[in-house]
């Protein structure tokens, strides 16, 4: 048997140089006479050992990392095609405690398989939610997701099952079903990893909702900030259609299914799921007043299930293992498992797959580490740039909708982004304020002019110009942003701000330049 | 500097562009897409050649090209590098890396280095957020940048 070789081909990896560690192994199999087999795989989301290297022995697979490219001359020599010792030698992966810990449903096989790889998909428990789907009735499906308690991980926390009953309950000639693909939120990218490195979970979740709810056609929306995950789907796509995952007999069922890979032109308003269906129909991003929803009139004004990939990704699992397991983990009314990203001012980062239940400070202290600058912690924004900054006095808040909610923060798409005692909470409200007017679609007057008006009032208040009043004025005027605005976008950008205000009121005061001086 | 098409020649290439992808649904974004990639932006020339193909005023096609960071009016330098500016870059110093490459570069982001070796772009977010500070060049992607990844990057887009 040749040896097999896996080194990430995941962006994450890449940006710490994979290609290069990739580019040394093969000249050096070249330079050895050695005949092995490279495959790139995904991440497995423990960046902090990124690039790491996998080999496939008798024994197992056993992982090295970080490796550079100067190391790879000296695995060779210590014999790591047989999982020979060497100073970046770190055993079984599945034994590192950051994954050993890891509840894997969703992200069981990334990081593990070949992403392109059908076989290996299907080797790894890969279209058997698909298989199980085929056979049962469209009510039975959205049922079974429904009980699974399955809520959207975009950020909504919206019922899945419910989302898709409304589509399946509306008669039309012509339904859709949309991946939301769009993950513009800083701190995130779970998307991004799920589609890079296992985007046939993405194709199966995405035809089990159109034979669930009758559509025959589906997109996915890629930000183009990812070109790699566009590729990786491109590719992915194509094999699904070739292989008859895709297309009008889906496994040879009488389901018709099939879908396209389209590309974002860099407007974070496009997560937003209304501008995201205007995006694709080739407008302006801009959102649309709700009702009507999506279900009803979404895409072209057809009925549409617009999800974020997170949640279509888990559904594969939840028609593989039945409801009750996937709903067995968990707590409250959050159940199953949310991929959490660990991001920023962290020793630690990378993707922790857990059950809901477990709190920002175990994440932030025992799983990621504490900071990378070995600083204190000062704060940590959880749910992308619309979510709160919350400091350790909340680190016992769980993950868990409700349990944010009730902080007023949100879990968004589960990023968290540390930060050190170096941050500057006035500066970070700020920039809350001016990417939102940045991003502002422009529709509504509370996030298109409130957000201006923000940086203004913040500005002046960095300033020290009547700080009770300017304090006084973005509280007001987060107020009417909040309930005011169409969307998210206007309508959470108070949550950064606010949060940031309330927590770090010191920050907000800043002392006179007279007084600091010596 | 990149020598700029005539219009006739901008008109054909870009009907062909339609050509090929009018049969999609909502084929508005990858028709930019395709202009955007085949001229390196998009030239005013191919809006009213957009607007006849696709039954729609000029100013809607107008509409849709501004709306999007993406789509650029001018042609781009011979390097594009987008700088990370989102809070998990920040929390890692993005503030202090982008003032340190406008210096070394002698430009602000949006703009284009005289020479045109390069044009800086402030990004909200590449995903890398596991590796942060992050950057772009050319479709690449680069993490945790420190002075030694700034100093190969701007000696890249300089050669």
């Amino acid at each position: 048997m040749i040896p097999r070789i896996y080194i990430p081909g995941d962006s994450g990896a890449l940006a710490l140089g994979a290609e290069r560690v990739a580019k040394a192994v093969r000249a050096e199999l070249a330079e050895r006479g050695i005949e092995a087999k490279i495959v790139r795989n995904g991440s497995r989301g423990a960046y902090f050992l990124e690039p790491m290297v996998e080999v496939a022995t008798a024994n197992g697979r056993v992982a090295y990392g970080p490796v550079k490219p100067s190391d790879v001359k000296s695995l060779f020599d210590c014999g790591f095609l047989t999982g020979g010792h060497h100073k970046r030698w770190l055993g079984a992966p599945d034994k590192i405690p950051f994954l050993a810990k890891q509840t894997r449903l969703t992200f069981a096989r990334c990081g593990v398989t070949d992403p392109l790889s059908l076989d290996h998909y299907k080797a790894h428990g890969g279209l058997n939610g698909l298989q199980n789907a085929v056979a049962m009735t469209p009510a039975d499906i959205v049922k079974q997701v429904t009980e699974s308690g399955l809520r959207g991980r975009g950020g909504a926390g919206f019922p899945t099952g419910i989302k898709w009953k409304t589509v399946l309950d509306t008669s039309a000639d012509r339904k859709y079903i949309v991946c939301n693909a769009d993950e513009g939120d800083s701190g995130t990218f779970a998307d991004r990893m799920i589609m890079e490195g296992d985007p046939f979970v993405l194709i199966e979740g995405m035809a089990i909702a159109g034979i669930a709810t009758g559509a025959t056609k589906g997109f996915i929306y890629i930000r183009s900030e990812y070109p790699h995950a566009v590729a990786v789907m491109q590719k992915a796509v194509e094999i699904a259609r070739r292989a008859g995952v895709l297309g009008v007999i889906v496994l040879g069922s009488p389901n018709s299914f099939d879908m396209e890979v389209r590309v974002g032109a860099g407007a974070y308003v496009c997560g937003e799921e209304t501008a995201l269906l205007d995006s694709l129909e080739g407008k302006r991003g801009q959102v649309r007043a709700k009702p009507p929803l999506p279900a009803h009139k979404g895409l072209f004004g057809k009925p549409t299930v617009i999800n974020n990939v997170i949640s279509l990704a888990s559904v594969p699992v939840i028609m593989d293992k039945g409801a009750a397991f996937y709903k067995d983990f968990g707590m409250g009314r959050s159940r199953g498992t949310i991929p959490i990203q660990i991001a920023g001012n962290v020793k630690y980062a990378g993707l922790y797959e857990a059950a809901f239940g477990i709190t920002v400070g175990e994440i932030v202290d025992d799983i990621g580490g504490g900071t990378a600058t070995g600083r204190p912690v000062k704060a940590v924004q959880v749910g992308g740039p619309l979510g709160a900054y919350f400091p350790r006095a909340l680190f016992d808040t769980p993950f868990d909708y409700e349990a944010f909610a009730a902080k007023d923060g949100l879990i968004g798409h589960a990023g968290i982004v540390v930060f050190d005692d170096s941050a500057d909470m006035l500066k970070q409200a700020r920039f809350a304020m001016e990417f939102c007017a940045i991003e502002s679609c422009g529709k509504c007057t509370p996030c298109r002019i409130g957000s201006t008006r923000g940086v203004e009032v913040l500005d002046r208040l960095a300033e020290n110009i009547e700080p009770e009043k300017q304090i006084a004025l973005v509280t007001d005027l987060c107020n009417t942003m909040k309930f005011g605005s169409l969307c998210a976008l206007g309508g959470f950008t108070p949550y950064p701000v606010m949060s940031a205000l309330n927590h770090f009121p010191d920050d907000f005061r800043p002392t006179p330049v007279a007084e600091a001086a010596e | 500097m990149t020598m700029q098409p005539a219009s006739t020649e901008i008109a054909s290439r870009t009907a062909a562009i339609i050509h090929e992808l009018k049969g999609l649904e909502g084929p508005l974004l990858p028709i930019l897409h395709g202009i955007q990639e085949e001229f390196g932006y998009v030239p005013q020339d191919a809006l009213p050649v957009i607007a006849e193909a696709l039954n729609i005023s000029r100013a809607e096609v107008h509409g849709v090209v501004t709306f999007y960071h993406d789509y650029r009016s001018q042609p781009a330098g011979r390097h594009v590098l987008k700088l990370c500016q989102a809070e998990a870059c920040q929390s890692m110093g993005s503030d202090a890396i982008a003032a340190k490459l406008k210096s070394m570069l002698g430009i602000g982001f949006h703009e284009t280095t005289r020479d045109g070796s390069v044009t800086l772009e402030p990004v909200y977010c590449l995903g890398l957020c596991a590796c942060s500070p992050s950057a772009m060049l050319d479709g690449e992607v680069i993490g945790r940048l420190d002075d030694e990844k700034l100093n190969e990057i701007v000696a890249e887009v300089r050669s």
